[in-house]
C-alpha cells in the first residue's frame, strides 16, 4: 500500500566473533547470524556456507560443541517465543532460544516447573534437546529427551516436525545429537505439576565413597532429586567423602510467613559477578582444599525437611554471574562420565588419580542415573555420573584423563559429548557403540554435510 | 582441532628436520596429533623421521620441500601444507641457521644467509600461512625465537638480531591477529645442546630439544604467547636486558 513502511530487513549476513564455550579452553571464530523466525533460519539453512553451519544457544556447553571454526553459527537465541501455553495439561510449545530461565519465571507462578533442569537456569530449549540434559531427577524421570512430546527440527533439507511417534528414529537421532542433524526451532515440553516454589531438602555427611553410594542405592527412590558433592581433594581413608543432598517440591503447608503467602513466588537473583579479569591459578590446590573443607564441615551431619529457594537448590552457581572466569584465562575442563551399577571401582579409581594429582576441583558430583532414552548419542545411562571441573594447568591432566576414559570405556560407560573438550576420538565409538546408526540417520537429514561443528571435527563425528 | 587441552590433531613442522622440531613432533604424536608435514631443505632426508612418528601412531606423515630463502615458492608450498592435511591445527616454524659465528660479522654472503634464513623467510613463510589460518578459523602458530633475541651478546649478535627481528614480528603479528581465532606463540629457548650447536661451549641455563618439547606442549595447554625454556630465563632475562652496557660487556661471551 502506498505509503506503509517496508518492515525492517533483518540482516542475515552476520559478524565474525570469536566463540568460546563455558570452559574457555578452545576459542575459534565464527560468522555468527542470529535468525528471528522459522522463515530466517530457513534463509540460513539454504545458504550452505562452506565450512557448514551448528546451532548455538547461551553458550553452557563447556566444550567446543556450539563452537564451528570458520564456519557459521546460528545463534538461536532469538528464536525466544513461547508458541502455546496448556495450563490444564501442563504443557509449553517455546522457540529453541527460550531459555530454562525465562520458562521457570513464566510457569513457576502459574504452578508448573520444567521437567529437568541441570545445574544452571541458563540453557535453551534447543540446547538441552541437542545435549539431552539431565538433572538431578534422573534416577526417577530420566533426561529431557523422556518429556520432548514434539519438536520441529530444519535441516538443510527441509523442515520436519518430529516426535516419539512421528519418524522416531530421526526424533532420537535430534535428541542428544549436538545439534548435527539440523537446527532445532521449537519444542513441545510436558511440564510437571508444583503448589510450592520451594524444595523440602534433606542433607546428610557422607564419610566416605562406599558410605555415599551406599546411602544413594538404598534412598534415592525416596526422593525425586538428589545429588552428592564430593570432596576430591580428600585422600586416603576420606575418599569421596561427600555432602549427600536430596529433596522434593515442598507442599504448602511447609511453608511458613511471606513465603506461605506466595507459594509460587520465584524471583531468582544474582548476588555477585567474577570480575572480568582473574589472576591465573587463584583456584588452586590449597583455596580449593580450604573451600572443600569448609564446605564440608559447614553441612549438617544430619537434617531433614529444610524448606529452601528452588534456585539455592538447583542453581547455586546461577548466583555467581560468570563464575567459569575464576578459573582465569587459560580456562578449564568439565569432564562427566558414567559407568554402569557394578563398575563403582572406575569411578573410585577416578577419584584417587585425580585426587593424587591433586586436580583441583571445587564441584565434584556423583549421581546415579536412571533409564536412557533412545538416543544413540544421548549421555545417561543406568549407573553411576560423576561430574568434575579441573583447572587446565594441572600437570600431567592429559595422560590422567586419558587413563580415567579407557577405564570408563571399558567398563561399558561413557563421557559426556556437551561437557567434553578432549576425548580421544578412537574411543567414540566404543563409548557409543550406536555411533553407526546415528550417522546413518544424520546422512539421511543432511547428504551434503553442512552441519558441523569443532565437536564433530575433532572427534570426527 | 584443537582439544581443550591445548593438542593439535593436524601439525605443519617448517624446518621438521631440527632436533627441537623432531622432539617436539614425537612430543605431540603422544599425544592427539595423527597428521603431519615435515617440510625441509631436503625432504628425502626427512624419511626416517616419518618412519619414526608413523611407528609411534602418526597416521599420516608427508614430507615435503621447503627452502626458507626460497620466498618465491611459499605460497605453494603452504597450499601444499593445507592440500595435505586439510584442516591445520597447529604450524611450527622450527628452522634456523646458526653459521659461524666469528665469521658471521666480517662475511656478508654468511650474514646475510643468517637474516634471510631466520628473519626473510620467516616472514615469508608466515604470510601466506597467516592468510589460511585466519580462513579457517583457528589455529596456533608457534614460532621458535632465541633467548638470544632479547638481547644481543657480541659472540653472536648475527644471530641474535635475525631472532630478534623474526620475535618482533611474531608479537605483532600475535597482537594483530586478536580475535580472529588464529593464536601465536613465540617460544625462547635458552642454550639448547643439538646438532646446530654441536662443539659449542655450552651457555649457563642449557637445556634439551626434550625440554624444549614439553614446554610447548604446556604452553599450548595454557595457551600461553610466550614460552622460555627453561622457565626461569624470563626471570633471568629481564634482569639481564636492563643490565648497565659495562656490565653487560664484560659478562662471559
Amino acid at each position: 500500500m502506498p505509503g506503509e513502511k517496508a518492515a525492517p530487513v533483518h540482516d542475515l549476513t552476520g559478524a565474525q566473533t570469536l566463540l568460546r564455550g563455558w570452559g574457555r579452553t578452545a576459542p575459534s571464530r565464527a560468522r555468527v547470524v542470529e535468525p528471528r523466525d522459522e522463515a530466517e533460519v530457513d534463509a540460513v539453512a539454504e545458504a550452505a556456507p562452506r565450512r557448514g553451519l551448528v546451532a548455538r544457544g547461551l553458550g553452557r556447553s563447556y566444550g567446543d560443541a556450539a563452537q564451528n571454526a570458520g564456519g557459521t553459527v546460528v545463534l538461536c537465541t532469538g528464536l525466544d517465543r513461547i508458541h502455546r501455553l496448556d495450563l490444564d495439561r501442563g504443557v509449553v510449545t517455546a522457540g529453541a532460544g527460550v531459555s530454562l530461565d525465562r520458562l521457570m519465571r513464566l510457569l513457576l507462578p502459574m504452578g508448573w516447573f520444567v521437567p529437568v533442569t541441570p545445574g544452571t537456569r541458563h540453557v535453551t530449549v534447543g540446547g538441552a534437546i541437542a545435549a539431552d540434559i539431565h538433572g538431578k531427577n534422573h534416577h526417577r524421570d530420566g533426561s529431557v529427551g523422556a518429556h520432548v512430546l514434539s519438536l520441529r527440527l530444519r535441516t538443510p533439507q527441509a523442515t520436519l516436525t518430529l516426535s516419539p511417534d512421528l519418524r522416531p528414529d530421526l526424533f532420537w537421532a535430534t535428541v542428544g545429537g549436538m545439534g548435527l542433524t539440523g537446527i532445532v526451532t521449537e519444542a513441545e515440553l510436558r511440564l510437571h505439576p508444583v503448589t510450592t516454589s520451594r524444595i523440602r531438602m534433606d542433607t546428610e555427611r557422607a564419610r566416605d565413597l562406599d558410605d555415599v553410594m551406599a546411602r544413594m542405592s538404598s534412598g534415592d527412590d525416596s526422593y525425586r532429586y538428589s545429588v552428592a558433592w564430593i570432596d576430591c581433594l580428600a585422600r586416603g581413608r576420606a575418599l569421596g567423602r561427600s555432602v549427600l543432598t536430596r529433596g522434593d517440591h515442598a507442599e504448602v503447608p511447609e511453608l511458613s510467613g511471606r513465603a506461605r503467602r506466595h507459594p509460587l513466588d520465584f524471583r531468582p537473583r544474582t548476588r555477585l559477578a567474577a570480575p572480568p579479569w582473574v589472576p591465573p591459578g587463584l583456584l588452586n590446590r590449597l583455596t580449593v582444599r580450604a573451600f572443600n573443607e569448609v564446605w564440608f564441615r559447614r553441612a549438617p551431619e544430619l537434617e531433614r525437611g529444610r524448606v529452601v529457594p528452588l534456585a539455592s537448590f538447583f542453581h547455586p552457581l546461577d548466583g555467581v554471574e560468570r563464575w567459569n572466569l575464576l578459573y582465569g584465562p587459560a580456562g578449564f575442563l568439565q569432564h562427566q562420565l558414567v559407568v554402569p551399577f557394578g563398575a563403582e571401582e572406575v569411578i573410585r579409581d577416578a577419584l584417587e588419580r585425580l585426587s593424587a594429582a591433586g586436580a583441583a576441583s571445587f564441584l565434584a558430583v556423583l549421581k546415579r542415573f536412571g533409564a536412557a532414552t533412545p538416543g544413540p548419542l544421548s549421555f545417561p545411562r543406568p549407573g553411576w555420573t560423576l561430574a568434575l571441573d579441573i583447572p587446565v594447568g594441572v600437570p600431567g591432566l592429559a595422560g590422567l584423563l586419558d587413563r580415567i576414559d579407557e577405564a570408563v570405556a571399558a567398563a561399558g560407560g561413557r563421557v559426556y559429548l556437551a561437557k567434553d573438550s578432549r576425548l580421544r576420538p578412537e574411543l567414540v565409538p566404543v563409548m557409543y557403540p550406536r555411533l553407526d546408526d546415528w550417522r546413518a540417520l544424520r546422512g539421511r537429514l543432511d547428504p551434503g554435510g553442512v552441519l558441523c561443528s569443532d565437536l564433530s571435527r575433532r572427534l570426527g563425528l | 582441532m584443537r582439544n581443550g587441552l591445548g593438542a593439535p590433531q593436524s601439525v605443519a613442522v617448517f624446518g621438521g628436520g631440527s632436533d627441537i622440531a623432531m622432539a617436539t613432533a614425537r612430543a605431540l604424536v603422544d599425544g592427539r596429533t595423527r597428521r603431519l608435514v615435515l617440510a625441509g631443505r631436503d625432504p628425502e632426508a626427512l624419511v626416517g623421521a616419518a618412519r619414526e612418528l608413523r611407528s609411534r601412531g602418526a597416521t599420516l606423515v608427508e614430507c615435503i620441500a621447503f627452502d626458507a630463502e626460497d620466498c618465491d615458492a611459499h605460497g605453494v608450498t603452504v597450499d601444499a601444507v593445507f592440500e595435505a592435511l586439510g584442516e591445520v591445527d597447529m604450524a611450527m616454524l622450527a628452522f634456523g641457521v646458526l653459521g659461524d659465528q666469528e665469521r658471521a660479522p666480517d662475511d656478508p654472503e654468511l650474514a646475510g644467509r643468517i637474516v634471510r634464513t631466520n628473519m626473510l623467510g620467516a616472514v615469508s613463510v608466515t604470510i601466506p600461512l597467516v592468510r589460511r589460518l585466519r580462513a579457517q578459523g583457528h589455529g596456533t602458530l608457534v614460532a621458535l625465537s632465541s633467548v638470544a633475541a632479547e638481547r644481543p651478546r657480541r659472540a653472536n649478535y648475527v644471530y641474535g638480531a635475525s631472532k630478534a627481528g623474526m620475535d618482533a614480528y611474531f608479537q605483532g603479528l600475535a597482537d594483530s591477529l586478536e580475535g580472529s581465532g588464529v593464536e601465536v606463540m613465540v617460544v625462547r629457548p635458552g642454550f639448547v645442546r643439538t646438532k646446530m650447536t654441536e662443539g659449542l661451549p655450552a651457555a649457563p641455563f642449557s637445556t634439551t630439544p626434550d625440554a624444549v618439547a614439553a614446554a610447548v606442549v604446556r604452553g599450548l595447554a595454557t595457551r600461553a604467547g610466550t614460552v622460555w625454556v627453561p622457565a626461569r630465563l624470563r626471570y633471568v632475562m629481564s634482569a639481564l636486558r636492563h643490565l648497565p652496557r659495562p656490565l653487560w660487556r664484560r659478562l662471559r661471551g
